[in-house]
Order: structure tokens, then sequence, then C-alpha cells
């Protein structure tokens, strides 16, 4: 499992019914079902990656979190999961509504777009910024929708989605010293890692 | 090693129609172990023209069971841990009391008077049979195209009896198309002189040509045109020519298409095994097949409150069971808030494609089933062939 997976794992509570939206290989769900006793879905997009999870005994549906998310009924998980895929959906404030809809609890990672290295880049260059979180060419890059650590609080705020917790996510590790403020965070955090939940009142 | 297996309920059922049929029989063929606890029974739902004979050879044509490269030990439906029963459907013609039972209080068989049947009905006699095996919960059922209906019926009508379902190749129901190419195949019935108005039987014939028509039509639905392509072409058998009264006969380019030739052999090979009564039977039991209709028009509302895990497999190339059918599926699961695992096997060999070499499907089975009996805390069986 990957570390940022880890550091969502370890946030789930057992016993937890939970979505895994882009579950890739299941490796999250399949660690939270066997560790955590949680009932865990997934919904990934890419057939072979859904044959793959179920052929291991995972129960994953295939198809599109732009399109899916809206069948579900209310409340119909504890937790919701999203890893680096909100920036690669076709309309992510809408795949956000739908997870705190569904969900009690939404988890949410994705790369920051400013991240210093980034904004050196385009500032020296000129041109579309391509690192190791950023790998792929404008022209075919899955990531339709970058954002940045600032621009995520501010759609929390704006959605009134409380931000329980958030912790930044670079390499493998932690980091505690970019964690402390969004500020730090949006210019030297790779990765965001956000808990939201809606803010009572709201619906 | 083929014993008949056979029961008979002489209270009967009574059909959704408001008929009795008394006494019913149910032929089935069983594999593998009850375990003590008597969980972890899987019953296999079979297809329109399928039979119990899903791991066994077929006592009339000696073909290797229909489903034996899916079901046995150490299989994806692994027979070694799991007790599969698979039960001729009610109005079939392999033991399972139908059209070509003898009614009872006569000396003829039931024939055209067989009560119409719908899927609840074909459900409602295997659950007599489960019943039987003192089965409370069944670990799994599964089944392909008429099968996945049933499986459907199964998880609707008995939710907490069905722990896990596969519903494959399926749809929650039948579609104006396949209506239609069952009509063809109902009137190719109708029209073959030997009909007689239903009272074949009496005149001592059966309705071949019609019925191998019906099974052509069939045959055509089953496969892809791929598929037809890849295994015919255009392709003439070598040293035919074509049949006497065919107005072509006398042309140069004559001579017999493979795929003629196959759909003729597949066409009068099934009149050997299929009665024509049962065909029309359990065709209109599909037709009439629709189970959001039954709940209001919500075929969401059809899933409320059922618990069963299911996991629903198309094929790409099965056009006439397609992925849009199962995706409708799926959704209705999933507003009514259950479980539902979904996947579409890629293949180019249309609805048979459920019955062929898929690894993908069969590692799709074998892992559902292992999840699913890790799930329902079944002892583990045995296990070396996993994954």
């Amino acid at each position: 499992m990957r570390f940022d997976q880890e550091l969502i794992a370890a946030m789930v509570a057992p016993h937890s019914r939970v979505l895994d939206i882009g579950c890739g290989d299941g490796s999250l769900i399949g660690h939270l079902s066997r560790e955590k006793n949680c009932d865990a879905q997934g919904l990934e997009l890419d057939m072979k990656a859904v044959t793959q999870s179920v052929a291991h005994g995972l129960p994953v549906m295939h198809g599109d979190a732009d399109v899916v998310l809206a069948d579900y009924p209310d409340g119909t998980f504890d937790y919701v999961v999203l890893q680096r895929t909100l920036q690669a959906v076709d309309c992510p404030r809408d795949v956000l509504r739908h997870m705190l809809r569904i969900g009690r609890l939404a988890l949410v990672s994705f790369p920051n777009f400013g991240h210093w290295r980034l904004r050196w880049h385009l500032l020296r260059t000129g041109r579309m910024p391509m690192t190791s979180v950023w790998p792929t060419p404008w022209y075919e890059t899955p990531n339709i929708h970058p954002c940045t650590i600032y621009d995520f609080f501010a759609l929390c705020e704006e959605d009134g989605y409380e931000v329980c917790q958030w912790m930044v996510v670079n390499g493998n590790r932690q980091s505690r010293l970019a964690g402390c403020s969004p500020h730090l965070a949006n210019l030297f955090g790779e990765q965001g890692l956000f808990l939201l939940r809606r803010k009572s009142g709201q619906k | 090693m083929l014993e008949v297996q056979s029961i008979t309920f002489p209270e009967g059922m009574t059909l959704q129609c408001g008929e009795k049929i008394a006494p019913l029989d149910i032929a089935y063929q069983t594999y593998g172990e009850l375990s003590p606890t008597r969980d972890n029974a899987i019953v296999i739902c079979h297809a329109f023209t399928g039979d119990q004979y899903v791991a066994s050879p077929h006592p009339v044509t000696g073909k290797p069971g229909w489903w034996s490269r899916m079901v046995g030990p150490g299989l994806p439906i692994d027979t070694d841990r799991f007790f599969v029963i698979c039960a001729n459907v009610l109005g079939g013609c392999m033991g399972t009391t139908g059209p070509t039972t003898v009614r009872a209080g006569t000396e003829r068989p039931w024939g055209k008077d067989f009560p119409p049947i719908t899927m609840h009905d074909i459900v409602a006699a295997q659950v007599k049979l489960v019943d039987h095996f003192g089965i409370d919960r069944l670990f799994a059922v599964i089944g392909g195209s008429m099968g996945g209906m049933q499986t459907l019926t199964w998880a609707t009508d008995y939710p907490d009896r069905v722990f896990a379902a596969m519903p494959i190749a399926t749809s929650p129901f039948q579609s104006a198309q396949n209506i239609a190419f069952n009509e063809v195949s109902r009137q190719a019935i109708y029209g073959d002189p030997d009909w007689h108005e239903g009272d074949y039987q009496a005149h001592g014939v059966i309705p071949a040509r019609g019925l191998a028509v019906a099974r052509m039509v069939g045959h055509i639905t089953y496969l892809s045109e791929e598929a037809l392509t890849r295994k015919f072409g255009r392709e003439i058998r070598p040293g035919t020519m074509p049949a006497p009264h065919d107005p072509l006969a006398a042309l140069p380019f004559g001579g017999m298409f493979q795929v003629e030739s196959y759909l003729r052999y597949q066409g009068s090979n099934f009149t050997r095994r299929f009665d024509a009564h049962s065909y029309l039977s359990i065709s209109r039991a599909m037709d009439f097949f629709d189970l959001g209709s039954e709940h209001g028009g919500s075929l969401s509302e059809a899933f409320r409150g059922v618990k069963t895990r299911f996991c629903v497999v198309s094929f790409s190339s099965d056009w006439l069971f397609p992925t849009s059918r199962s995706r409708t599926l799926v959704r209705a699961i999933t507003q009514a808030g259950g479980h539902v695992s979904f996947v579409e096997i890629d293949s180019d060999r249309g609805h048979d494609a459920f019955l062929l070499e898929e690894p993908d499907f069969d590692r799709t089975v074998r892992g559902f089933l292992n999840g699913m009996a890790r799930q329902a805390g079944l002892a583990e069986g045995d296990h070396h062939h996993a994954l």
C-alpha cells in the first residue's frame, strides 16, 4: 500500500462502511476489510483494475465517479475516499458534494498545484510544469482540474464543509512542518490529505 | 457415475396464475457435499434451453455438462468446497414437471394445456428443493442469461435466503428485441405442419422443423458477428451442393455455407433433446420477466432492503443481453443502497461467452466466491487453487 493510503487507512474507524472512489488495484479496501473489519467497496473506471480486484475477492464496481455517485442514497457510507483523483474528474465540485451526501465523512487527497517547484518551473521556463507528482505533459494529462491547497480550503468554505483534519504528504512521508499552516502547505506540500464533513445544519 | 436425481412433492405447487400443479417433480443434480451447518450451498440456475447436467454428461447427447469447465473440484465453482445444486426448471423437459409430464388423473402429457409459468414459479419450485435439503440460507445463487433472471428473482423474492448472487449476461427485464426473437421462434413452431394446433403428441410426431428453426434463431443471437465471421466466414462446406429444392442449385457457385451447415446441425440436434411445448412455455416465462414493473415501475424498489451481495457480470460483445442492461441493474441495486460489484468481461464471442473459456471471467467467479465465503465466515475449503 502507498504511504498516503496508510495515512488514509489510519484515519478510518474500524467496522465502518467505506466507499473508495478510484480504488485502483483495491489495496486500500482490501486492507480496510482485512485489518479493520470494514465493509469496504470500491469504484473504479479502469476495467482491468476492476477485474483484477474482483478476482481477488474485493467488491468493486466498474463505473465513472462523475456519473454513478448520484445513484447512491444519502448516508450510505461512513467514509467516502477519493485518492489523487479529484483533479481528474469532470466535475470536482459535484463529486465532492455527492461524497458528503452519500457519506458522513469524506477523505480526499490531491496533488497541490501551488507547490513551489511547480511555480518556479512555470516562472523560469514559461512551460507547463512536469514533476514526479505531475508526470504527464499537458496534452495527455488526465488531470484536467488541478488545484492548490488554498483553492481546496476555499471550496470547502464556500460549499460548507468542515475540515476536521488535514495533512501534507511529501514523497513517502508526512510533512509536519508544511502541515503547520495552510500557507506553508500551499508552498511546500506536494499532496494534501483532507478529512471533511458537512457543517452542521447543511444538507 | 451418472444417477438421475429427482424428487416428487405430492402436494405440488400453486402457480402465479392461480392454477395448481400436483404432484410436482423436480429433477436435479448435486455436486460436492453439504457442510454440517448447511452453509455452503450454491444454486446454479440454468439458461433457457439448459438443464440440470451442469457438470455431468448429458444423458441424451452424451456431451459434457454445459458448465463442466466452471463447476468441479478445484474449478472456480469449487465442489471441494461448495455444495452445488442445479435443478431442471419448471416447464422443462429433463425430468422436472413440464408439458411432457403425464398429467395426474389422465394418461396424457400436459402438452398445450400446461399452465403458463413465470420466473417466480420457476424459482418457487427450486425453493421447495432447497427446503427439502434443509437449507435456510444459500451461500450463493449463480446463473447466466435466463439463469440470471432466476438469480435476480431468488434474491428479490427470498432476500434473506441468498447471501451472494451472481447474475451473469442477463437483464432485469426481457427487452423488446429479445421478445421479438422469441416470437420468431414461436411462429416457426406454430407454422410447422406437424404442430397440429399443439396436439402433436397425440399424432405421434414433433414439430421438428419449427423447433429446429427456433433453435437456429437462438444460435444467431448467442454469437457476435465477429465470432460468426471467425468461426465460419464465407466458407463453403467442401463437397456440398445446395439443397435440391434450392432454385440456385443449377448455378455453378452452389454449395452450402459453413454457417448454414452449422445452424442446421444445431437445429436438428436440438430437437432430439428439447420439447416444443417446453420451449414455448419457458420462452413465455422469460418474455414476461420484468422486475421493475412488478414493483410499481421502479426497478430499484425491487432491491429495497435486499442484503444480498451481488456480482453482476456482462460481456462486451453480448448484444442479446448487452452491458447496458447490466448497468441498469447495477444502478438499481446502487439506488436501493445495495451491495454490488460489476465487471464487464472483454470478449468478442457474444452472449455465449459465459459458457466458454474466458480466463478473466473464471477469475471473477472464483474471486467473488472466495471473497464472499470469507465474509460469510465459511470454513476454509481446498484453497490451493485460489487466485
